[in-house]
Formats: structure tokens, sequence, C-alpha cells
């Protein structure tokens, strides 16, 4: 029941199919688009191996067959082979970086994009870019390229990969600097350029490699021949681990339709201790081995308060790293760290979790209990994995050197606590000299507990133990016999020190513990104050301005930063407010500011994309759509935004977010209201029109025809004006037929209609008017019906006959033919006359066309666009053109076989 | 004889006017009335031939007022704008003589009030024959010559001449004529009609492309023209 379904044999292999048709096309024209490009990258053990070369000879066959491959950047290291391989690819030229005087070249992304190759080659997928590009790593380069549609093929080390960093340099020795986070190769096919140790040691020492006077030093420290094979064994087993992957996911995908199988969940503990990272990546290789997501935790408890700058740089590289990794993080604030761990790990019902283990003093231990053992103890269902943090890893440098005196002196307790402390005591000393003499000294030692209390609940541990100390000596030396001595004769009072010193520790310990907490529980209630307050001072705002400037301020109060939220305008980014007011932005922060917002990411400062900007940008979004973009800065130039305050951020953005969407939305709603309430006046108009409009045109005309002329002048003047009437009836009709139209409102039903039915229809209603221009019939009396609305299609006949009587000249006849064609039938109505001005077959049918010169005719320019109106709405084409046979126009009514019914004659 | 009465229901004074005018001068004697209630009083006092009515009242809609004329032995003729098809066939499936589309043309609603009267008039006495120029239709005896020739129709061509016939000069709705000729559960089966129609045209019209007899009242019905 539980077993998930297998996976249909025939859906696996149709997909394996597909995938290696796109996937080894990695350049096909189909790739390309709105879909992110295919990135390929050639992996090798070790420089030399001729990745490079590989890389050139795949992208110059698909050349061949002529797919748009181009260089982006090709190191040759001036090597003669891979030289000549680049012969005959398009190189898109570098881009020069200025760098404080040095000019240093770099691949130019926004050539590429520009150039729009369906394959761009990309040496060097870990390099580091130099200062000032646009991204700090050329993989990032590479995946902007991608988002732009692009295929890339690229090369990499193993060395590079930074989950195996640790590993490489465990015994090459050598730790590689330029790293790729594993989530870029995720993504990539791989490929494996394989060679063995001997023969690339062979060509090293031919020189083929690196230039001649660098390889022999190369030679002795990396490219020993056990190196070689190490690094070769791990390159081989990352590529079969990729495509063990791919696997597992297609059978995963379409077993599952998309749900997590159930499995292990791994969980690493990470603190400011700088062996951190080193969990990091032993976590990152077993949850690829288990295939297992993963969290790096970070417990958040009093310490932290302590913690110094450089300790916090250390916690924000390794939780970047943890990122970079691909593995998700949470900080959660706990009383201590054990309490945290377990709450979480029963949160996210982890299996599997990593622990470090420092190498601290047994005071340490026994004070606080070691959270391995105790993790141990109350984690039942995880296996807990304990490694040694090593003591000796690389600490981040640190901008600024802070060391953590602060926070120790804070530890020790300060100067004043001792000072209040110690003075207590000299005052109950004098107290107890005073009532020395009204009975038992042991009743002095009760006294002395006041002192310590004190210190332990307002000063901490330390000035509590000393207060007990102080508090104890004074006891035995003022009024234990023999007094003013240090000596103690009764055993009895010795007991009477240790139980001082003793409630001394005891209460200084519970009463740290609940300041700790009021500590906590203040920082969140603060925290969570803060995010309330501004919720509620964003719902009562309803204008984006206003909830900029909000925004803005807040931000600024909170974080205690500079801020300034730039919208989008016109397809630019506007600064909308800024807190302090600044509406001035270098190059470097629009650029930045630009790449926040078009790629939904972080930039600038404290980010890893335009790192030299002052200012870092984050987007502001709701589900995935990129509103704005907010931008930090702090005076000090030190990073923006501390790593415990991305929560906060977080939150804020969030909820502005949310509170533009809402304001677009009631801006939205307004205007369906505002078009709801047009379209009822429309509606409201159109049937006063038609009411009010005709009534009086039909009572002027009623009372024109019963009025009986006495002369024929009076005749003249009574016909005048009947035609007068007449055709202002027609043109209040035309216009509320053309309201129809532009209001939508035609109602129409289908039915079968005769053609002979409607023509004849029409040329009754057109009676008085068709006395110039006799008509001509040409239809035949067996075509099928035509299914319309036979209203509006009655109208249009008329329309259109009218139209040839007003532009055929007098006396000519009006043809209407109707010809059968296959799949379709045509009515054209035809005049003989001036025909259509050259090039005006279409805009004839535009509202108010009228032929230059053509106001004698009388009239309105509304009939054809009217024919236009009705026959779009029953579906039906209308054209017009001139006529082939003779001078004349010709419109034309076409109709698909959709149209057209033909009804045998009903059983009789 | 009394002259015919005529009982104007219409809305607007203007129009009423103009009615009372033409109609007083052509021999009718003309009652008029604003509003459903007083139409129906009239209705009931002044017994009048003959009901102009206008479908667009102000205290009822026009459509109920219809079967109420019918039941009082009147002739009916609804007064409509062009595009209110539906109401102009509910009407007359309701009972309604025929109908003017307004503005309408005097002669029009002369020629359709004096059918409608004679029908009335005919109602009582069956007509047997009808002549329609050349056209002779006998309903009794089942017979239709053109020119003295007589002409063969299918059943289906012939029931709905003859039901045409019956009420020369008068539109019979689409729905009233399927009805009467394929029977009840054919209402809507138009193109029944399209092709008798095209049949009678055949045998009938001088020119069948271009009909003078038998005239189509798009999305209405049919007319037998005289």
């Amino acid at each position: 029941m539980n077993e998930p379904p297998r996976p249909d044999p025939d859906a696996l292999l149709r997909t394996l199919a597909l995938g290696r048709d796109t996937g080894t096309g990695g350049g096909k024209q189909a790739s390309r688009g709105n879909t992110r490009g295919r990135l390929k990258v050639f992996l090798g053990a070790a420089p030399g191996v001729g990745k490079t070369c590989e890389m050139l000879d795949d992208g110059a066959a698909l050349r061949n067959a002529g797919i748009d491959v181009v260089i982006g950047l090709a190191e040759t290291h001036g090597r003669i082979e891979t030289m000549a391989r680049t012969a005959g690819f398009e190189i898109i030229p570098r881009k020069v970086i200025d760098h404080h005087g040095r000019s240093l070249d770099e691949m130019d992304i926004d050539a590429v994009i520009a150039r729009r190759p369906a394959l761009v080659l990309v040496d060097e997928l870990a390099h580091t870019n130099a200062p000032g590009s646009r991204h700090d790593k050329r993989y990032q380069d590479v995946e902007e390229i991608l988002d732009a549609g692009i295929d890339v093929y690229s090369t990499l080390n193993i060395q590079h990969i930074e989950s195996l960093n640790d590993v490489v340099a465990s015994f090459t020795r050598v730790r590689v600097r330029e790293t790729l986070p594993d989530r870029v190769l995720e993504q990539a096919e791989l490929e494996i350029v394989d060679l063995p140790p001997d023969e690339l040691i062979e060509r090293l020492r031919e020189g083929k490699v690196y230039v001649p006077e660098e390889a022999s030093r190369a030679l002795a420290h990396f490219f020993s021949k056990s190196n070689l094979s190490a690094l070769r064994e791990l390159a081989l087993r990352r590529a079969a681990q990729a495509i063990d992957t791919q696997m597992l996911d297609h059978v995963r995908a379409h077993a599952l339709a998309g749900k997590w199988a159930a499995g292990e969940r791994l969980v690493v503990a990470i603190s400011e201790h700088p062996g951190a990272a080193g969990l990091v990546r032993t976590a990152k290789r077993m949850a690829d081995a288990l295939s297992a997501p993963w969290t790096a935790l970070h417990v958040e408890t009093t310490r932290d308060l302590g913690l110094s700058e450089v300790d916090r740089l250390q916690l924000t590289a390794t939780i970047d790293l943890v990122q970079h990794l691909g593995g998700q993080t949470a900080t959660i604030p706990a009383e201590n760290v054990v309490e945290g761990l377990l709450a979480f790990l029963d949160e996210t019902r982890a299996t599997q979790l990593i622990l470090g283990k420092a190498t601290r003093s047994r005071w340490h231990e026994w004070r606080h209990g070691s959270v391995v053992d105790n993790m141990v103890r109350h984690a039942s269902g995880v296996a807990v994995h304990v490694l040694s943090l090593d003591e000796n890893a690389e600490r981040v440098r640190a901008r600024h050197a802070v060391t953590g005196q602060q926070a120790r002196v804070n530890r020790w307790g300060t100067p004043t606590g001792h000072a209040v402390s110690l003075g207590l005591v000299a005052l109950v000393t004098l107290l107890g000299y005073s009532i020395a003499g009204l009975g038992n000294v042991t009743n002095i030692a009760l006294l002395y507990l006041l002192p310590v209390l004190v210190a332990a609940t307002r000063y901490g541990l330390r000035t509590g133990v000393i207060t007990g100390l102080a508090s104890s000596l004074a006891y035995n030396f003022f009024f234990i016999p023999p007094r003013l001595t240090f000596s103690i004769s009764d055993p009895q009072n010795l007991i009477t020190v240790m139980v001082l010193l003793g409630i001394a520790v005891l209460v200084s310990q519970m009463a740290s513990r609940v300041r700790d907490h009021a500590l906590l529980a203040r920082n969140s209630v603060a925290q969570n104050g803060a995010i309330v307050g501004f919720a509620r001072q964003l719902t009562g705002i309803s204008n984006e301005t206003e909830l900029a400037q909000v925004l803005c301020a807040e931000v600024a109060r909170l974080l205690d930063v500079r801020a300034m939220l730039l919208l989008p305008e016109n397809g630019d980014l506007v600064v909308r407010a800024a807190n302090p007011p600044e509406d001035h932005m270098e190059t470097l922060e629009r650029a930045a500011a630009r790449w926040a917002f078009d790629n939904n990411r972080r930039a600038g400062r404290g980010s890893d994309t335009l790192t030299a900007c002052e200012w870092l940008f984050n987007p502001i979004g709701v589900t995935g759509r990129v509103l704005g973009v907010l931008g930090i800065a702090r005076d000090d130039t030190g990073a923006p935004l501390r790593i415990d305050q991305l929560p906060l951020l977080s939150s804020l953005l969030d909820q502005v977010g949310l509170a533009f969407e809402r304001i677009a939305l009631e801006r939205e709603m307004a205007g369906v209201a505002k078009l709801r309430e047009q379209d009822r006046l429309r509606t409201a108009l159109l049937s006063s029109v038609s009411h009010d409009l005709r009534t009086p045109l039909t009572a002027i005309i009623g009372n024109l025809d019963a009025i009986r002329p006495s002369d024929p002048e009076q005749a003249d003047q009574l016909g005048a004006a009947r035609a007068e009437a007449e055709r202002l009836r027609g043109f209040v009709a035309n216009l509320l037929d053309m309201a129809r139209i532009e209001a939508g409102v035609l109602t129409r039903s289908s039915e079968p209609v005769d053609l002979a039915d409607a023509i004849a229809g029409a040329v009754h209603d057109l009676r008085t008017r068709l006395a110039a221009n006799p008509i001509r019939m040409d239809v035949s009396p067996d075509l099928p019906f035509v299914l319309v609305d036979a209203q509006l299609f009655q109208q249009c006949l008329v329309n259109l006959i009218d139209n040839a009587a007003k532009y055929g000249d007098a006396g000519t006849p009006i043809t209407i033919a109707a010809r059968r064609e296959p799949g379709r039938m045509k009515l054209m109505v035809m005049d003989q006359g001036p025909g259509l001005p050259p090039g005006e077959d279409d805009s004839i049918f535009e509202i108010f066309a009228r032929f230059e010169g053509s106001d004698r005719k009388g009239g309105t320019g509304l009939g054809l666009a009217i024919v236009r109106g009705f026959c779009t709405a029953m579906g039906l084409v209308v054209t017009a053109s001139n006529r082939t046979d003779m001078h004349g126009a010709c419109f034309t009514i076409q109709f698909d076989e959709a149209h057209l019914t033909n009804v045998e004659e009903p059983a009789a | 004889m009394r002259p015919l009465r005529v009982l104007v229901v219409e809305d607007d004074a203007a129009i009423r006017k103009l009615l009372q005018v033409a109609l007083t001068r052509s021999g009718y004697q003309v009652i008029e009335a604003a509003d459903g209630r007083a139409a129906l009083a009239s209705l009931a006092i002044d017994k009048p031939d003959a009901v102009l009515l206008d479908l667009g009242l102000p205290d009822r809609d026009g459509l109920e007022l219809v079967p109420l004329i019918k039941a009082a032995g009147a002739a009916l003729i609804v007064v409509s704008a062009r595009e209110d098809t539906d109401q102009k066939v509910a009407a007359l499936d309701l009972g309604a003589d025929d109908y003017v589309i307004k503005p309408f043309d005097s002669e029009e609603l002369h020629a359709r009030l004096r059918t409608a009267l004679r029908h009335r008039l005919a109602a009582e006495t069956r007509v047997a024959k009808v002549v329609l120029g050349d056209v002779e239709i006998d309903l009794a005896a089942r017979l239709v010559t053109r020119g003295g020739e007589e002409v063969h129709f299918s059943p289906k061509e012939y029931g709905m001449l003859a039901e045409l016939a019956k009420h020369p000069g008068r539109v019979i709705t689409h729905t009233q004529l399927l009805r009467a000729v394929w029977g009840p559960g054919h209402e809507h089966d138009v193109e029944y009609l399209r092709v008798a129609a095209r049949g009678i045209r055949r045998k009938l019209e001088a020119d069948p492309a271009t009909p003078v007899l038998l005239r189509n009242e798009p999305g209405v019905g049919y007319r037998l023209v005289g």
C-alpha cells in the first residue's frame, strides 16, 4: 500500500531517449527562446588533461553541423595545439577592466548575450573575475548567459568543486581558493575528460601543459602520480554520482509524481567556530550520498550577544558556504544549544545530525554539560555523527579586527557590580558588628546572604561567587572566633562559610538563567513588535509613495542603516523614497539595482554580485514577481546587513511586498468598478437614445405624411423635409447599430437563412432608394442555406446594397452574385462606378471612412463599419476590392463550411 | 354601421396624437390609452375592434396585455423597435395578429391594420378560396392553380402554403408554421421551412430569386403577400 508505484518502464525509456536527444545537442536551435540554456561541463582531474581541446572539438563539430557556436572565452595558456583549435570560431572580444592601473580582461557577458548565439564556449568555470566585474565568479556570468536562453559549454577541474575542497586539500596539501558551488554542477551535464596519470606526466614533461619553466615546479608538488590518481578517481566518482542522481530523479519524478519520497533528512549544527566550514562540507557530501535534503542550523543563545565582530563574520561566511553548497539554513533562538537542536530535529523530523566537538576544558563541560553527550542521550531515532572541529581552520580575514575583549569583560562582571557588591558586604559587616552583642553570631551569617543574593541576581555568576567569597571571609574574620583571624576553630562555622558560597553559586546560576530568558524574550519581543508595528502601519497606507517612505524610514530605524526604495517606472528604476533623503546614484549602484530587479536576487555589498557597490539591493517580490528594490547601506563601509538582521529584513520586505500587491489590487478593483459604471452608463444611454431619439422622429415623419400640401411649392418643401427626416432616421439607426457593436451588446441567434430570402428582404427595405439602380441577381436557387443571425445579416445586405446605390453611377445596375466554391461560399455586391481608391481596400471599413469628396452622397460613414462589425460578430469575413471585369467596387461576404448547411428535403 | 374603433396604447403623447390624427382621417374612431391600466379599462368599456400596442409601457410589460386583448376579441398589432425581434415573436406567438416596426410607415400601418381587421371578420366566416394575382388557392379542395394550371406540391409545401393562405397578408411565425405543419417537437427546425419555402417559390414565383409572393420576415416568420 505504502510502496511507491513502480515506474512504468516504457515511460522511463521514452524520457531517457528524449533526454539523450536533447541532452547531447546542447546547441540545438530549438532550445533557444524563453527556456533556460543548458550547461555542459567538461570535467577533468587536473590541468592539462585536454578539457579545453575537447570542448573546442565538440564545439567545432556542432558548428560544422550548422549550429551557431561562438567562443566567449578560451584560455589557451599559450599552448599551440589549443590555439590551433580556436581557429574558425567567432571569438567575442573580451572586456577590459581597469583595476588600480592594471588592465585585466574578462568575458564580456553583455556582448555574448547581445550576440545571441545558440551555444557559447566558456573556459574555466571556477575562475574568479577581476575586481570591479559584475560578478565575483565566472560561473555567475555563465548562469546569466544560461538565463538568457543560450547554451554554454565550459571546463572544470575536480579540485575546484566546493564540496570536494577539503578532500583534495587533504592529500595534495594545496587548498584551492577558486571553488564552484555544487548546485551549479547539479544542473549541468558532465563529460569526463580522462587521461591516465602517466600520460599526463609525460605531457607535462614535454611542456604541453604549462609553459616549461613552471612545469617542473608544478610537477614536484601537485602533479605527483599518487595525487593525480586520487584526483582521477574523484573525478570519475563525481561523474558517476551525477549520472546516478539524474537517473534517480527520473525514477522519482515519474513514479511518485514529484513528491519527495519520505526519507533521510540531515541537519548539521554550526556555530561561529571556524571549523564549522569543514562540518558543512562533510554534511554536503553525506547528504549527496544519502540523496537527502540538508539544513545547517545555528542555535542562537545568549552567548551570541557577546560574539565579536570576527565571530559574526565567521558565522556569516559559514552560512554563505551552506547556501553555496545548496543547503538550507536556519537560525532558531533557544535557551541552550541542546534544547534548540532537539526542538529543531523534532520539528523537521530529521534523521541524521552532524555535530562538531570542540576541544574544551573539562571545567567548561562540567559546568555546561557536553552538547555531544546530551544529544546522544536525548535525540532518539537520530543518527548522531560527531566530528572533531579543526582548531587550525582558516579564519575569515576581518575587515577591521575587533577582538572579543568587550564580550569577555562582560562575562567577568562590571567594576560597578563588584564595587556595589563589596560595599554591601562592608555594610552588612558594620550592621553585624552593631548587633553582634544581641545574640548568636550564626544569625549574622544569614545577613551575609543579602549581598550574595543581590550580587548573583544583578551582576551574574562571577560577581556572585566573589561576593560569596568576600562575605565568608568577612564573616570568618570579624565574627567567627577567634575573631580578627581567618582561622576557624569550630567545624560548624566552616559549614556556614561553605553554605554561603554554595548559595552564591546556586542563586547566581538560577538568576542568570532567568536573566538570559528575559534577554532572549526581550529580543524576540522587540523584533516581533517591530514587525507587527510595521504591519499595522502598512494597513493604513493606500498609495505607493507613502508606502515607500514608511518602508525606508522603518528599515533605516530598525536596522540602523541608510535605505532607499526603487520602483520601476516606464522600464526604468526610479528612487521613490530614501531615508535619509537621497536621489543621487552612481552608475555602479544603478547597475546593481537593475541586476537585483532583473534577477530577483540580492546584489551589491554583502552579496556576491557587483560587490564593489556601496549599497546592498534587495528585491521586493510577491510570488516570484519583482515589484521593486530596496537598497541599504551603512555609513561605516561595513557590510550593510548583519546575518542576524536578515530574518527581520526578509519579514519587512515580505510585508511590503504584500502591501504593494494590496495597493495594486485596490487600484485594479477601483478600475473595474469604474469600467462597470461606464458600461452601465453606456447601456443606459443606448436604450435611452434608442427610445428618446426615435420616438420624436417617428412623430415628425408621421406628421409630415399626414400633411396635405395645398400647392406644388408646399409639396416640394414637404418632400424635402420628409427626405431629410428620413436621412436622419437612417443616421440614428446607424449610430445605434454602431453603438451596439462597440458596446458588445449584440445579441445574436443563429438560424439557417436562404440567401434569396435575405436579399429579397433587403431589396424590399430599400425599395424607395433603389429607383435609380436596378438590381441584377445572379444567385442560384440551389445554394446551401447560411447559418447567421437573420436580422444582422439582412442589415448587412441593406447597408452593402445602399452603399452600392450611393457610389454606383446613376442608372447602372447593382449586381448581387453568390458563388459556391470548395469549402466556402461567397456573396458579392457589385456596383458600377469609380471603385475604391487604390490601397483603400480595408480602411474603407473603418468608422467614418469616406472617399474624398463623397460628402455629397449623404452617407454617414458608418454603413460599412456596421457591416464589418456585424459580420465579425457572426464569424463572417467581409472584404472590399475593385471589380476585375469593369469599373466599380465589389464587396464580398465569405462563408466557410461551418456557416453553411445543406438540408435534405424533409421526409414528406 | 358604426365606425371601427381602434385603441392606441402608447406612452408617448406625440406618437399617440399622430396615430389619432392619421387613423381618424382614415375613418376610424380612436381611443387613446397611455398605460396598461387605462388600456385594460378601455378594453372592457369601449370594446375596440383593433388595438395598436406599444410593448414598452411604463406600468407593465406589454406582452402581458396580449392574451387579454385577444380574449376580448380585438385585432392586435404590436408596435416595436427593430432590434426587439424576440419580443415581436413572443407577441405573435401569444396571438398578436401582426407587428409594425418603429419608426413606422403610415401606409404600412394602415395596410396591416386593414388586414388584421379583415381576418377578425373572416375568422367567423371561413375563407375557402384565396386569390393572389394569377395564383388561386382553394383551401377546401386542396387545389392550387397558377394561370389556370394545377400546381403540384409536396404535402409539407402545401401544408405551409395553406397555413399562410388562411391569413393572407399576415405574418405567421416560424413556430406557428412548424407546429401546424410538422407537428409539435419541430418548432426549432427552421431549415425545414426554408426548404419548403424554396419549393413553393420555385413553383409559384415568376422569378424565384426575387420573390414577391412569399415574403420572409427575418427572424420572425413568413407572409403571403397579395
